[in-house]
């Protein structure tokens, strides 16, 4: 299990349980390394301001994170974390190693839309 | 885009940078009872979060990086810190009595005092096809991707330890690893060049660097450029890893603080700058040794420093008033 400050899946079947039962959801798929805490750090003061959308994080070593190591979508990844963005249990972004916060908001916005705290 | 309200407070010290450094200097102002905000623009614990193990702090026998600044910033916030991260900051004004800080949500705070603790971040080489390919084919970490390129042909940039120690450990899963270094000797430490250079999978090509990346998907070949001559080749490779090094993230400061060629903010022993109330620590001052241990020991004497001219300076307005 990952250290970080969000909720972990740590099987496939809560995988299929969190696409399945929350409309947006974020997945970043890595390890306890340079290019993945960054984004664990953004996605963590993120979880605020985005309300719509659930966290989380999947050990990139953990078997069951197959389920996302065999997406189409990751084919020809070569870095993590693997960041998955499924709307209604569909996959519709996936991005390749460190994201800053510009980058994820931008998807977030586009893909979830736009939130605001007023 | 996230729509935040427009904000103007005021606080007695604003510290810029959340690595131990601003996360120290945090806990030292905030228990001293002075209002403190630690402003970030990238995530709480700086470069101390990407280390693995923490083996050698003082009175904690092992932790990861991420658990220890986990704890400062929760220390912080317990003394009454406000912390806000993955900001970004638009104009900075270090001169006068009340400095100033904008961030590009419309935020602006003021304070009587800064400490500036920005830190350091790993140097990319800026070359045309280094953003595209980031994640497919290029990377800045071999314990996190070395595994992609099981059986491959990579390249390895740069000269220091980093460079040949990682490129030693890619021959684990690497068919073939050329280094790739901008001068005719290498800065790294004896030991680390000779098992480099005697081990069978790695080769180099010296005075040349990557001048650019190209592929379709995926990473497939490089424009290296000698120095000397000015040629041009291109190469075929799987993959490259990048590790040149360290730069101060102090580029915001230039013509605001006084700092030294590499961009490393000039500082006294209390950690004082050139400018009244503006004090800096950490990774991004001028000095030798960079270590989390020396991070906190810099971020608690700019805090006391801080803290003391803080206290002069209302004790002065309070004379001023009563004469």
């Amino acid at each position: 299990m990952l250290y970080t400050n969000l909720k972990h899946i740590e099987t496939a079947t809560d995988h299929a349980k969190v696409i399945s039962e929350n409309e947006n959801v974020m997945v970043i798929c890595g390890r306890m390394g340079p290019m993945c805490i960054p984004v664990y750090g953004i996605a963590e003061d993120l979880e605020n301001d985005y309300k719509h959308v659930k966290f989380y994080d999947m050990e990139f070593d953990n078997p069951h994170s197959q389920v996302i190591r065999n997406l189409p979508e990751v084919k020809g990844f070569m870095g993590i974390p693997f960041t998955i963005y499924y709307k209604s249990g569909k996959v519709v972004k996936a991005t390749s190693s460190i994201q800053t916060r510009v980058q994820i908001t931008n998807i977030l916005d586009k893909e979830f839309g736009v939130t605001v705290n007023a | 885009m996230l729509n935040v309200m427009n904000l103007n407070i005021h606080y007695d010290a604003i510290v810029i940078g959340a690595g131990p450094a601003g996360l120290t200097a945090g806990i030292y102002l905030s228990r001293a009872k002075l209002k403190t905000l630690i402003i970030n623009e990238g995530i709480v614990g700086g470069q101390m979060v990407l280390t693995h193990e923490i083996a050698n702090y003082p009175g904690v026998e092992s932790i990861s990086g991420y658990q220890l600044a986990n704890i400062m910033k929760k220390q912080a916030r317990t003394f009454g810190c406000d912390i806000r991260s993955n900001v970004i900051i638009k104009e900075i004004n270090l001169h006068g009595e009340v400095k100033s800080l904008s961030l590009v949500d419309g935020s602006v705070y003021t304070s009587n005092s800064i400490i500036l603790t920005p830190g350091g971040r790993s140097r990319n080489l800026g070359v045309p096809g280094e953003d595209s390919f980031k994640g497919k084919g290029i990377s800045y970490c071999a314990t996190c991707d070395g595994d992609f390129f099981t059986g491959k042909e990579i390249m390895v940039v740069g000269g220091g330890n980093s460079a040949l120690e990682e490129a030693v450990s890619l021959t684990k899963y690497a068919s073939k690893v050329t280094i790739v270094h901008q001068f005719g000797h290498f800065q790294a430490f004896e030991h680390a060049i000779e098992e480099a250079k005697n081990h069978p999978k790695i080769n180099f090509i010296m005075e040349s660097s990557i001048v650019a990346f190209h592929g379709s998907e995926n990473l497939e070949s490089v424009d290296i450029k000698h120095l000397k001559t000015g040629e041009i080749i291109n190469l075929k490779t799987d993959g490259t890893f990048v590790f040149i090094g360290y730069i101060p993230n102090t580029e915001f400061l230039i013509g605001k603080v006084e700092l030294n060629q590499w961009g490393e903010i000039i500082v006294k022993s209390d950690m004082s700058t050139g400018l009244e109330g503006v004090y800096a620590a950490g990774d991004s001052v001028a000095k030798r040794y960079r270590q989390v241990t020396t991070a906190v020991g810099d971020g608690t004497v700019a805090a006391l420093a801080a803290s003391n001219y803080l206290h002069e300076s209302k004790a002065n307005h309070k004379k001023l008033k009563a004469a």
